[in-house]
């Protein structure tokens, strides 16, 4: 409730705890759960795809997405064409819907609208039952349900059909109840029904509630209107009732009959003739308007009639109605013109008491009529086309429901109820075209991160804003790290995230860029060409770390969530800036000149690059083709180790262990048309910038032909900062060819798609660096590391009591198992408990900071400071899993 | 959320209100005696009225009307149900909710409005709870208060609104201890004119007395569940429990309480257990007209149809009844000009029937419609949709209770058109 009283915009808050909120909504008291499940229509209304309509609109998407690596082909089947619904989606309606056995009212109609706006439409009809039930209920409660009930009905008759007999009236409801049941009656009606509801209606019309009765009798031509079967039958039964004695039904059958007649004006002239009779008798000034605009519309219909009418008229002129005044110089102007013989004394007499009316609409209504009409030699060209403009042919009336356009509201409201928007009335947002990424809700529920939660702990100080920002663009990798964590598909989902991010990126920096991405959410909006599915992409991102900002840190420092989207990019460049040690090439794209013109160079970057050449024996996130690779280790080692060290301005070999390097497979051979590829990461300072980590890939030619210009094709997402091999230019059978490259992974485990190409093909392939391999080791002595500890308290350290497997109780042991999951360089240390490694994230150059320290029965305490909080759980769970492993 | 509370009576009079956020002028209501002035009948006035600055939502109970101010959007119903429950509570506290009682009673009112609205949003609702924060008021502690001036006000939390079982309080004790259920079901009838059903559904709700100790854990079992169509329960029951095996199953709240309340599937063929038969006819010309009316049990498995009362609202024109009930009183209110017949019981040997003429305003054409009959009845022992309790078994503690359920059937709307 405070929620909706505070900041009822803020979606984004809700976002982590969707799902306890709908785990628990049986649970919480009654009136809590109203609240509750308006707030989740709303949030649900802007998080998911509406699942109302098949969409075709993908279709563009769904080949890219086909032709795409793995990891987007996830995502364009969740747009492709069966619609798949979200769970997260799926488990609001499973949840809720016990609730709809709820005693409390309002609970059982709020699910009903949850329902209403959220649930496929095949699915909506379950709430019928229970808003039948609620029928049952009190006057007051009856009125709102059947309010909401008539809006339903308007859309999806079918939906309340077979509970038609609930609707009817009995006499002892309210005046307004019976409206709203006559209401609901009338939108049900249809071929098959309409013989039982206009038996019905014979009924209500004889009712005592003369208000009733006339509303039955709109009902009556509404039915007569909609189902053209009945007309002739309504309108007969409409024309009895003319002679009944009540003047308010006779009136309000006359203003419905003219409106009938008006829609289908073919031989009806009996019931004009029938009704010019009645006109004497008839005083309601509504009804005897609604005569004489009949009479004279279809005064050619009635010749001998109209002007009798008409004459009848100017005798009691005077004593009329305004509204009967009116109709009456309007049938005389239209007699005139018709038969202008009879009626021309008749029509000048009537005339000439309108001019002096009291009223000044009739005064006016004369003077326009006079002008048009009498020819006079001032009337100018009006006059020849008198006739044309009062007899023009008129469209029928519709005759609408009155709760037509109450469906703007959303169901349930108060708004909805007054048909006015209410003071606070929340608008239900459309059907988002694209969901906003899913990830954002799975966060702190699968892996929870406890480090964000004491949100109070110091944040640091001298880097202010840009700092912020970088936390909060963590945030959101977070996201997409948990989001992997939880699915077996990792490279999927974190994808998706991570692409999103980009397009930002790509927003910012090159608003046109047309294809910053693949298939996932980002290209499907780049594929409809409206910026708009941008924005909303946009402002989800925006929306999303904003949640993360203020949940970090912009308590403490009020213009947290400002200009986040750029941070990353922001970080890279400042980097790329700050050590110029190998400057950026040409690979380097405008994006990173352009944002480096807006973020001021950051921090310092203290340290000389370290590279430490690092054979690991074991890597945790293993990669499906792990097996294979370690044949082709070993040849490359020495090769390897040359080339680091002439690299390095600094070396520092901290382990004296060198395992077999590991190998990921990036093509297989059989997919790859004999090419093979496989790729290891040389933790050593990229050739090309600074900002890239540098990655050896081995081709390898097991065909029996030579392959030809294999070079790198198309990215993804493009915004991707690759610097590329130089296009191999032929490969001789059985033959491999050790190529580096650089990716710019800007700190993110995101994997880095991009296409392999040889002369005739092109395959999708994908780099997924595992966290340590982000890193660079950093020297620090031991002073400056605690130090810079200190600054990286709080919520930027992260820690976990971890229980090491006995082989690696050893000081070597654990820096030989620490290094080989992480690019990080040993601090020496004096203390004998404490093991200390520090180093530096390769995009951004910011600290990561890992203390080992040893407790009795090898438990040790694992604490990690960084800023990038993302990587700092990630490297938490990597390192503990190595350390736990013998 | 409800800023104000305004309780009105049928002459228009303020005779209560309480404010929950700022003091709301109670010029405010004018607003609603406009809305009450259109209206012709007090039922017609609707619950939603806007006014410039707030809305006004009003239920209308017991001939007063309880006028709630809020000032922004809110879901209707949620007001509306809060308001309902407040009736129901007066109800529960004093037996009766009415201007008088309200009045007697009005420092135990306002600590009731006071507990259950915290600063407009609804907090202690469930009435076990209440009674456990406000005492219900007796003879004895009105006097003992009156004297030490001491209030109604417990001096403890209730303990039960922490538990996983917030609907119950704990340690509950009884020397004896009873379980009862009343199965009430509800016929709502629409009969025409030539005697046909038009609309006939059965309601039905199992109305709970349970005074037992300690934590007892309950299961309820029906011979034929399947007949429940539509249910709803107390937040006690499992619902779970319900989906899977047709069983309710809940730990049940101390003392009285609607533990479900449910609607039997339409489908089902509805026996009606009253037939009438009418000749009510208005001659042309003549000031005079003819009422009869005879009413006869059917279907009904031998049970008696008791306290049957059949009332009509007779057309406007006519001036005066003047009938002849075989058994029981009839009343005519000239100027409401509704017709009551208090039958009682109905003995299949010797039919009731009410008879003779009604008098015409002089001059006065004849009424376009025959009005249309009430009727309400009991029929005790029996549930209508055949609807039976198989089994209640008490799990959790370790006493033999005494267990009781009773059946009735009532009238809901059955009308009969003429």
């Amino acid at each position: 409730m405070a929620f909706e009283e505070v900041c009822p915009d803020r979606i984004d808050l809700i976002h982590k705890n969707y799902r306890k909120l709908c785990n628990l909504l049986v649970d919480v008291e009654e009136w809590g759960q109203v609240v509750i499940i308006n707030m989740l229509t709303r949030y649900a209304r802007t998080q998911f795809t509406s699942p109302w309509k098949e969409d075709g609109v993908f279709d563009e998407n769904n080949e890219k997405a086909f032709y795409d690596s793995d990891s987007e082909e996830k995502q364009g089947q969740k747009e492709a064409k069966p619609y798949i619904m979200d769970p997260d989606h799926r488990l609001l309606l499973r949840n809720t819907k016990p609730l709809l056995q709820s005693r409390n009212t309002a609970v059982v109609m709020a699910v009903a609208q949850l329902y209403w706006h959220l649930a496929p439409k095949h699915e909506v009809s379950i709430v019928t039952k229970s808003l039948v039930r609620l029928l049952r209920s009190h006057r007051e409660v009856q009125y709102v349900v059947l309010q909401n009930i008539a809006t339903m009905s308007i859309q999806r008759k079918g939906m309340f059909e077979p509970y038609m007999k609930s609707f009817y009236v009995r006499s002892t409801d309210a005046t307004h109840i019976k409206t709203l049941k006559l209401e609901i009656l009338t939108n049900l009606a249809n071929e098959a029904s309409i013989s039982t509801i206009l038996r019905e209606f014979q009924t209500y019309v004889k009712s005592q509630d003369k208000a009733f009765a006339a509303a039955t009798i709109q009902a009556i031509g509404r039915c007569a209107t909609n189902i053209s079967e009945v007309t002739d039958t309504c309108l007969n039964g409409l024309v009895l009732l003319l002679s009944n004695r009540d003047e308010t039904v006779v009136a309000e059958s006359v203003v419905v009959i003219k409106k009938l007649l008006q829609t289908q004006p073919t031989q009806h002239s009996d019931i004009i003739k029938h009704m010019a009779k009645l006109f004497d008798n008839i005083t309601v000034p509504m009804a005897r308007a609604s005569i004489l605009w009949l009479m004279g519309e279809y005064c050619e219909r009635v010749p001998k009639i109209a002007p009798d009418v008409l004459r009848k008229m100017a005798k009691t002129f005077t004593s009329e109605e305004d509204i009967v005044k009116l109709q009456t110089v309007n049938l005389a102007a239209k007699l005139y013109l018709t038969n202008s013989k009879q009626t021309k004394l008749l029509t000048q007499y009537i005339l000439n008491l309108g001019k002096y009316d009291q009223n000044y609409d009739i005064r006016d209504r004369t003077r326009f009529v006079r002008q048009l009409i009498v020819p006079n030699e001032k009337s100018g060209a009006l006059n020849k086309y008198a006739r044309r403009i009062l007899l023009a042919p008129k469209p029928a009336p519709v005759l609408e429901s009155a709760f037509k356009d109450r469906d703007r509201f959303q169901l349930g409201t108060l708004s909805h109820s007054l048909n006015i928007k209410a003071t606070g009335y929340q608008e239900l947002s459309d059907w988002p075209a694209v969901a906003p990424d899913p990830f954002v809700r799975n966060v702190e529920v699968i892996e929870p991160v406890q480090e964000w939660a004491p949100s109070v702990g110091k944040a640091k100080k001298p880097k202010s804003a840009d700092k912020f920002y970088s936390d909060n663009e963590e945030k959101e990798e977070e996201g997409s790290v948990s989001g992997s964590e939880d699915s077996s598909s990792s490279s999927e989902e974190s994808g998706s995230e991570s692409e999103e991010e980009s397009s930002e990126e790509s927003e910012k920096t090159s608003s046109d860029s047309g294809k910053s991405s693949s298939g996932s959410e980002v290209s499907s909006s780049e594929s409809e060409p409206e910026q708009k599915k941008k924005k909303q992409i946009k402002k989800a991102n925006v929306r999303r770390s904003k949640q993360t900002a203020a949940d970090s840190v912009s308590d403490e420092n009020g213009n947290g969530p400002v200009s986040k989207t750029s941070s990353s990019s922001a970080e890279s460049s400042s980097d790329s800036e700050s050590d110029s040690e190998e400057d950026s090439d040409s690979d380097s794209p405008a994006l990173q000149k352009k944002t480096v013109v807006k973020t001021e160079p950051k921090v310092e970057v203290r340290s000389k690059k370290e590279v430490s050449l690092l054979d690991l024996d074991d890597f945790s996130p293993a990669p499906p083709s792990a097996p294979k690779s370690s044949v082709f280790s070993s040849s490359l080692l020495s090769d390897l180790e040359g080339l680091s060290l002439s690299v390095s301005s600094t070396m520092q070999v901290t382990t004296s262990s060198f395992g077999p390097v590991k190998t990921y497979e990036l093509l297989h051979h059989m997919t790859g048309k004999g090419l093979s590829a496989k790729y290891h990461f040389p933790r050593q300072t990229c050739l090309y910038q600074p900002s890239m980590v540098a990655v050896q890939v081995i081709l390898t030619n097991s065909s029996d032909h030579s392959l030809e210009e294999i070079h790198i094709g198309d990215r993804s997402p493009a915004t991707l900062n690759i610097h590329c091999f130089n296009t191999v230019e032929r490969l001789e059978s059985e033959a491999s060819v050790t190529v580096s490259m650089g990716i710019d992974f800007s700190d993110s485990t995101q994997a880095a798609n991009f296409q392999l190409c040889t002369k005739e093909d092109q395959f999708c392939v994908s780099i997924q660096p595992a966290v340590g391999e982000l890193l660079m080791p950093s020297t620090m002595k031991e002073s400056d590391f605690c130090n810079e500890q200190k600054k990286l308290m709080g919520m930027n350290e992260t820690s976990a009591t971890i229980t090491m497997a006995t082989a690696n109780t050893s000081k070597q042991n654990i820096s030989k198992q620490v290094l080989s999951v992480a690019n990080v360089g040993v601090v020496s240390s004096d203390q004998n408990n404490l093991q200390r490694f520090a180093g530096r994230t390769i995009s951004s150059g910011a600290l990561v900071l890992v203390t080992l320290e040893l407790r009795e029965s090898s438990t040790a305490l694992l604490t990690i400071n960084t800023e990038k909080s993302v990587m700092a759980s990630m490297l938490l769970r990597d390192l503990k899993q190595a350390l736990s492993q013998a | 959320m409800i800023h104000s509370l305004f309780l009105i009576n049928a002459s228009g009079d303020i005779f209560l209100e309480k404010h929950w956020k700022s003091v709301v002028s109670r010029s405010v209501c004018d607003y609603f005696f406009e809305a009450q002035e259109r209206a012709t009948e007090p039922e017609n006035v609707p619950p939603v009225i806007p006014t410039p600055h707030h809305y006004l939502i009003n239920v209308l109970r017991h001939r007063i009307y309880f006028v709630a101010v809020i000032q922004s959007e809110v879901p209707p119903l949620f007001v509306i149900e809060f308001l309902h429950r407040v009736v129901d509570t007066f109800q529960d506290y004093f037996g009766v909710c009415t201007e008088a009682a309200i009045k007697d009673n009005v420092v135990v009112v306002y600590e009731l409005l006071e507990e259950m609205l915290d600063n407009g949003f609804p907090l202690a609702t469930e009435s076990n709870i209440l009674k456990e924060l406000i005492k219900p008021p007796t003879i004895l502690r009105t006097m003992v208060n009156t004297i030490t001036g001491s209030t109604n006000v417990g001096e403890q939390l209730p303990t039960g609104q922490l538990s996983v079982v917030p609907w119950r309080r704990t340690g509950v004790k009884y020397t004896n201890n009873e379980a009862y259920f009343d199965v009430v079901e509800e016929i709502d009838v629409i009969i025409d004119k030539s005697g046909s059903t038009i609309t006939a559904e059965i309601q039905g709700v199992i109305d709970a007395c349970v005074k037992l100790t300690g934590m007892p854990d309950l299961t309820l079992s029906f011979m034929n569940p399947r007949l429940l169509d539509d249910v709803s329960f107390h937040p006690c029951v499992r619902f779970k429990r319900w989906e899977a095996e047709r069983i309710l199953s809940f730990i049940p709240p101390d003392g009285n309480f609607r533990l479900l309340s449910y609607h039997v599937s339409s489908q089902n063929l509805v026996a009606i257990p009253v037939y009438v038969k009418h000749n009510i006819t208005f001659r042309e010309g003549s000031s005079q007209g003819r009422f009869d009316l005879t009413l006869g049990p059917k279907q009904t498995m031998g049970k008696a149809v008791e306290s049957v009362l059949v009332s009509s609202q007779l057309p406007r024109g006519v001036l005066n009844a003047n009938l002849n009930p075989s058994q029981g009183t009839y009343t005519f209110d000239p100027v409401t000009k509704l017709l009551s017949w208090d039958v009682g019981k109905i003995n299949p040997q010797k039919l009731p029937s009410l008879k003779g003429t009604m008098n015409l305003q002089a001059g006065a054409s004849k009424p376009d419609e025959n009005p249309t009959i009430n009727i309400q009845f009991k029929i005790q022992q029996m549930a209508i949709s055949g609807l039976k309790v198989n089994r209640l078994d008490m799990y959790g503690e370790k006493y033999k209770p005494f267990k009781g359920i009773k059946y009735m059937t009532k009238a809901g709307k059955f009308q009969v058109r003429t």
